[in-house]
């Protein structure tokens, strides 16, 4: 046997990333300097809504360093002013005669260093007409709203209206139905701020004719896709390079103007080009989250049985649709909103409106618009059980989707693979003393204190996708991984996902170590380059482990297949008297006989049967046949400060069933993150304009990143209910908790102030808002 | 622009430069000295990735200029392993999966480093008010406090001789 531990699944492996970055030996994008570098540096617009009359560089060119100015009209002559987005409308990459929202970008400027860079900015003069904006999407919608695309055919501000469901059902249900609540929810627009901004390195080598951007990507190969066609270039003159990445979150899925214009000027100019936005370009121009207007109605019996769900949205998209989902849903998997809950009907519908604000609707460290399908039910729930008088556990328990029912299908549609939402959140109310926790609570509110507790018991969507429905620009969504096992026994794996710290380093080489039985030091991880890496379509929206990692799984079990044939070989005996079991190739009825995957390793380059061909490697591209569906069972208890309106998140357990766990440490970290990314917009974060389109929380100092101050010590814990469709019953975690803390606090928060006749409070839940409800309550202290 | 000439030591080494005087100290330590372990994450001094130690203390190295730390010493991340031997704190941020990006992690080691040589043993609360001007947006902090608790706990073990660091010799 081996003498070195395997480590495979279920081992909380230390990380292999960590080494580099503790010691600051990471290589993120701006730490790449090459020869004869130049710096761009962008000018953007004052105003959410002008016309472009006039932008003069003459002074900025004057300046000693400065080598060129970019405007829209050049970009314009080289057919790249307006580039295509993930959702099939098209975005200005430089305006040519108009700006359609704040800090929009207006030009750029390259010189010999960033300071020079950013003084020609301010030397560029841009004469503008500001124009009446259109900020509120209702507003939008309304007859003589002004357009906010008059390039667009249709002159209108809508841009889409998209359903799921059985309308005619859910309103026959709704019409006979003993109980309705209705209730409006607003999920403000808020940003990802991963603490790494966005930025690229552009080299165009003219020796070779090879384009090499390094690039803040979470896809680098949809993205080399993607500049190929809108270039011209042969995609295999372009090579992308995703190094080591300071956060995604959703956040470097789009592609930006600001990529598009270094390369541009990489080969205009010939030289390298570095391009590194700040905070503030970051905040006020990169695509948002959420923006989310719904309507929800529940309609049940008078006992609490839920029987439809009715639930209209309007989504504001800002100026383009630059969305990042799946090309055939435009709302994401917001039709996943009827959650954890067994019901006959179900009717959603969405319409998205152009704003004048920035672009996008990417993810927020959430599966496509999940967060606001959990938050939208969990909301419910409560408001219904609150109706009704129920326990906010007591109307879960009773709708609940029942083991027994898996595969279960769902009144829009989607079949969730496997759960056990009793269990789990049993688990959670045993472990956090719920009827202890309820009892003090009514002894504090006989004191006037105000204590809430708060349940979420959400179900989560990941993993896309199966090819038959999942694609991005036609491009289907499966994922990929490349094995080769060396000749003394260590491996390589490349994996077409990307890491910007989940660890894919640590994670995947443990799943080729628990499937080939070779120690996880001996393995090595490599991906985010897309002249090495096998096409994948990246990381976000939980899919990693979902794809790669089943593809990866897959990979390793061909290469296993062809052990089989070497081992029986080796040990002269046929391949079908083989079995695999405790990582080698054992005789059956005589398990001292056996070769390792080193043993056999070291046969494929040296002592391999005719016939076979040598060495031993293996491909996967793997197309998942459905999502996955982890789950969970949220418990938050809070404390409301009666004089400032502040909330403490006492207590917060998590109970998270993600399938097999692959690395339990890296699976705990990724829930602290994310339940923290959940407590950010439930109670602090929101971007917000001004009645001018002007963006009033463009920095860190007015948009609010929880510190280690207002962060909670989390407390988690699991249940295992693997995937059954998955190779390893593996289902994802990364943004489970982000969508299911924020109904959880809210829940409690709401919960601390329902005697007082309080039943929602839109997120995020500030000390001023509640200080107000407890002022118009009169327990303001 | 005029330049001007500085002197300064940074782990341990002396560099003299002529900088524009409104060159920041990260930009400096980043762009001329190629040390690229000191992060850049905001521009309103709220983030953190950029601290280092300035004479002892910690500070965002993003809001003070080169030329104010002319004749001072710096110690960056890079600084921090001695002889092949990882800095407790560094060890602490492996050991307990504090980091996941590593983003910010130069930044939070250098913060805990400050404080474990000013506080040899903190409270949890010690901690995250310690850390409070590094905002991570990855781990949720909990892995960092035992990162620094970890820390913390074998500094004491091995106290005085490698406790902290020391200073340029
Ligand atoms: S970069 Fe210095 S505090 Fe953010
Ligand atoms: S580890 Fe990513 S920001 Fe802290």
């Amino acid at each position: 046997m081996t003498t070195t531990p395997i480590r495979g699944l279920g081992h909380p492996v230390k990380r292999k990333e960590d080494p580099r970055f503790i010691r600051g030996k990471g290589t993120y994008v701006d730490d790449i300097k090459l020869p004869g570098m130049l710096y761009l540096d962008i000018v953007r617009s004052p105003y959410a809504h002008a016309r472009i009359k006039r932008i003069d560089a003459s002074k900025a060119l004057a300046m000693p360093g400065v080598v060129d100015v970019i405007t829209g009209a050049e970009l314009e002559k080289a057919g790249l002013a307006w580039m295509p987005t993930l959702m099939s409308d098209r975005q200005m990459v430089l305006p040519t005669d108009r700006v359609v929202y704040y800090a929009q970008e207006v030009a750029a400027v390259v010189a010999t260093d960033r300071y020079t860079a950013a003084d020609a900015v301010l030397a560029v003069e841009v004469e503008y007409e500001p124009l009446t904006p259109v900020l509120d999407p209702f507003k939008a919608l309304e007859p003589g709203a002004p357009l906010v695309r008059p390039d667009r055919e249709q002159k209108t501000n809508h841009i889409w209206h998209w359903e799921a469901g059985d309308k005619e059902k859910t309103d026959r249900i709704f019409q006979e139905a003993q109980v309705v609540v209705s209730q409006d929810l607003y999920i403000p627009r808020i940003h990802v701020c991963s603490i790494e901004t966005c930025g690229c390195v552009v080299n165009y080598d003219r020796a070779t004719d090879k384009l090499t951007i390094w690039m803040t990507s979470q896809a680098p190969h949809a993205h080399r896709t993607v500049f190929s066609l809108v270039s011209g270039i042969p995609e295999h003159k372009i090579r992308i390079i995703s190094p080591d990445i300071g956060g995604g979150f959703g956040g470097k899925v789009p592609v930006y103007p600001g990529y598009v214009i270094a390369t541009y000027a990489a080969l205009k100019l010939g030289k390298p080009i570095k391009w590194i936005e700040d905070r503030s370009e970051n905040l006020q121009a990169d695509t948002f989250a959420r923006d989310y207007h719904i309507h929800a109605e529940l309609a049940a019996t008078r006992d609490g049985k839920i029987r439809a769900m009715r639930v209209h949205t309007v989504a504001d998209h800002g100026a383009f649709d630059a969305a990042a989902n799946p090309s055939k849903f435009p709302a994401g998997l917001f039709s996943v909103c009827t959650g954890s809950y067994d019901m006959e009907a179900a009717h959603v519908a969405v319409d998205g409106v152009y704003t004048n604000k920035p672009p996008g609707g990417v993810a927020y460290r959430c599966s496509f618009r999940v967060t606001e399908a959990v938050h939208t039910i969990e909301r419910m729930v409560d408001i219904l059980a609150d109706e009704l008088g129920m326990d906010p556990a007591e109307i879960r328990f009773k709708n609940f989707i029942r083991p027994e029912q898996f595969p279960y299908k769902s009144p829009t549609g989607w079949e969730y693979d496997s759960g056990n939402y009793p269990a789990t959140l049993q688990k959670a109310l045993d472990a956090i003393g719920y009827q202890e926790l309820r009892r003090e609570q009514a002894e504090r509110r006989a004191r006037g204190e105000l204590m809430g507790i708060g349940i979420s018991t959400f179900t989560e969507i990941v993993g896309a996708g199966p090819s038959h429905t999942f694609d991005i620009l036609g491009i289907k969504m499966f994922d990929s991984a490349e094995i080769r096992v060396h000749p003394t026994g260590s491996a390589i794996v490349r994996i077409g996902v990307q890491t910007q710290g989940q660890g894919h380093e640590t994670t995947f080489a443990q799943i080729v170590a628990e499937e080939l039985g070779l120690p996880v030091e001996n393995i090595i991880v490599e991906h985010g380059d897309t002249d090495t890496a096998p096409y994948g379509l990246g990381t976000y929206a939980s899919r990693s482990t979902p794809t790669a990692g089943a593809a990866t799984a897959v990979a390793a079990r061909k290469i296993r297949e062809k052990a089989r044939l070497i081992a029986a070989h080796l040990l002269e005996v046929s391949p079908d008297d083989l079995e695999w079991r405790d990582y080698a190739f054992r005789v059956k009825g005589a398990p001292d006989r056996f070769k390792t995957m080193q043993e056999i390793a070291f046969a494929a380059y040296t002592n391999f049967p005719q016939g076979l061909e040598g060495g031993l490697e293996a491909v996967c591209y793997y197309d998942p046949p459905n999502l996955t569906f982890p789950f969970g069972a949220y418990v938050c208890v809070v404390d409301i400060d009666r004089g400032t309106g502040q909330v403490k998140v006492r207590e917060f357990l998590a109970v998270d069933d993600c399938g097999t766990i692959i690395n339990p440490m890296i699976v705990e970290g990724q829930i602290h993150g994310g339940l923290t990314m959940g407590l950010a917009p439930a109670l602090f974060e929101e971007i917000v304009y001004d009645e001018n389109g002007t963006m009033l929380t463009g920095t860190f100092m007015d948009y609010l990143l929880p510190t280690a101050m207002e962060t909670p010590h989390w407390k988690t814990d699991k249940t295992v209910t693997p995937s059954p469709h998955h190779p390893l019953g593996a289902k994802g975690v990364g943004e489970s908790p982000t969508i299911g803390a924020p109904p959880a606090i809210v829940n409690a928060v709401v919960d601390a102030l329902s005697h007082l006749g309080v039943r929602h409070i839109d997120i995020p839940i500030t000390p001023a808002k509640v200080y107000q409800i407890l002022l118009e309550k009169g327990v303001a202290e | 622009m005029e330049r001007v000439p500085i002197q300064l030591t940074v782990n341990g080494q002396p560099y003299q430069a002529e900088v524009e005087p409104r060159m920041l100290l990260v930009h400096f330590i980043r762009d001329v000295l190629n040390l690229t372990g000191t992060h850049i994450g905001c521009d309103t001094t709220s983030c953190g990735a950029c601290t280092v130690l300035w004479d002892g203390r910690p500070v965002k190295s993003c809001t003070v200029f080169a030329v104010q730390a002319d004749g001072g010493e710096i110690q960056t991340v890079e600084g921090l392993e001695r002889d092949g031997q990882l800095h407790p704190v560094q060890e602490g941020f492996w050991e307990e999966h504090g980091l996941q990006c590593g983003f910010c992690t130069p930044g939070m080691i250098m913060t805990a480093v400050a404080l474990l040589q000013e506080n040899p043993d903190p409270s949890e609360e010690e901690i995250r008010k310690a850390i409070a001007g590094n905002l991570c947006r990855c781990t949720g902090y909990v892995n960092i406090v035992k990162a620094i608790q970890y820390a913390a706990r074998k500094m004491r073990e091995t106290a005085p001789a490698t406790a902290g660091i020391a200073g340029g010799e």
